[in-house]
C-alpha cells in the first residue's frame, strides 16, 4: 500500500472505533442512566436486573 | 472496517440482550415482582402476629407490555456494551492481539467484571422499593467503579511489567476503597432471603450474557477477517 492508502485506512479505523464507542455509550446511557420518566418506566426491570442504580 | 465492527457488535449485542432478557424472565423478574409486593405493602414481612412470609412469586405474564419494555431495553443496553467492546477489539488488534471466540470469551468475562461485578461489590442489584442513597451519587460511583475496573483489567491484561500491574490493581481497588454511597440505616422491607437471591441471580444472568456476547462477537469478528 502507498502511504496515502495506509493513512486512509488508519483514519477509517479511528473513525470506526470512535463512532462505535460514542453510539455504544449513547445506547447504554439511554437505557441505563437517563432520568427521563419514559426511559425509566420502559427500562425499569432491566435496570434493576442489570444492576444500574435506579429510582 | 465499519462493516466488521458494526456487524459483529450488532449481532452479538442483540443476541446477548435477548438471552439476558429470557434468563431474567425465568430467574429474576419473578423475584423482582415478588419484591414489589413488599414495596407496595401488599405483603408485609413479619406482619404483627405472623411468623415469616410465603415464598411465592406472582405470575409474571399478566403484564405483557411491561416485559416488552424489559426485552427491548436489554437489547439496547447489550448492543451498547457490544459496540464498546468491539471497538476495543479493533484497537487491540492494531496492537497485534488476536481476536477470536476464545479470546472473545475472556473479553466478555472482563466486561462482566467491570460492568456488573465491580459495581455490585459496592451497590448490589436492588429489589424495587429498596431505600438507598441519592440517584446521582450512586450513578456517579457506578461509573467510577465500572471505568476504574475496565482500566485496571486492561492494564493487568495488556501491561508488560509490574508497574502497570500495580497501577491496574490500584484502579480496580480505588472505587471500592472510596466506597459506594449508602444510607446510614437499613430500611429493607422485603425478606433478606428474597433480596439476596435476587441480587445473586441478577449478577449470574449478567455473567452468562456477557460471556456469550464475548464469544459470539469474537467468533463473528474472526469470520469476517476473511
Amino acid at each position: 500500500m502507498t502511504k496515502a492508502l495506509v493513512a486512509v485506512r488508519a483514519n477509517t479505523e479511528i473513525l470506526a472505533i470512535v463512532s462505535a464507542v460514542v453510539l455504544g455509550f449513547g445506547l447504554v446511557f439511554a437505557a441505563g442512566f437517563s432520568h427521563s420518566a419514559t426511559a425509566h418506566d420502559i427500562a425499569h426491570d432491566s435496570r434493576h436486573a442489570i444492576g444500574f442504580p435506579c429510582h | 472496517m465499519f462493516k466488521q465492527v458494526f456487524t459483529s457488535a450488532l449481532i452479538a449485542g442483540l443476541a446477548a440482550g435477548a438471552l439476558a432478557a429470557l434468563l431474567q424472565f425465568t430467574f429474576v423478574v419473578p423475584l423482582l415482582m415478588e419484591g414489589e409486593l413488599y414495596e407496595f405493602s401488599d405483603r408485609v414481612h413479619f406482619r404483627e402476629g405472623q411468623i415469616g412470609s410465603p415464598r411465592l412469586a406472582p405470575e409474571i405474564w399478566g403484564e405483557l407490555p411491561r416485559h416488552f419494555g424489559t426485552f427491548g431495553s436489554n437489547l439496547v443496553t447489550y448492543t451498547g456494551f457490544a459496540l464498546i467492546m468491539v471497538a476495543a477489539f479493533l484497537l487491540a488488534q492494531k496492537f497485534g492481539k488476536r481476536i477470536d471466540a476464545r479470546t472473545g470469551m475472556i473479553w466478555g468475562l472482563a466486561g462482566f467484571l467491570a460492568v456488573n461485578l465491580a459495581p455490585a461489590f459496592g451497590l448490589p442489584p436492588e429489589l424495587p422499593g429498596t431505600a438507598s442513597a441519592g440517584l446521582i451519587a450512586r450513578q456517579t460511583w457506578w461509573l467510577f467503579a465500572a471505568l476504574g475496573t475496565v482500566s485496571g483489567v486492561a492494564l493487568l491484561g495488556f501491561g508488560r511489567n509490574l508497574g502497570t500491574a500495580l497501577l491496574g490493581t490500584v484502579a480496580i481497588a480505588a472505587p471500592q476503597l472510596v466506597g459506594a454511597p449508602h444510607l446510614d440505616a437499613y430500611y429493607g422491607v422485603a425478606p433478606p432471603e428474597l433480596a439476596t437471591l435476587y441480587a445473586v441471580r441478577s449478577i449470574g444472568v449478567a455473567a452468562v450474557a456477557w460471556v456469550a456476547m464475548g464469544w459470539l462477537a469474537g467468533f463473528l469478528w474472526e469470520k469476517s477477517e476473511g
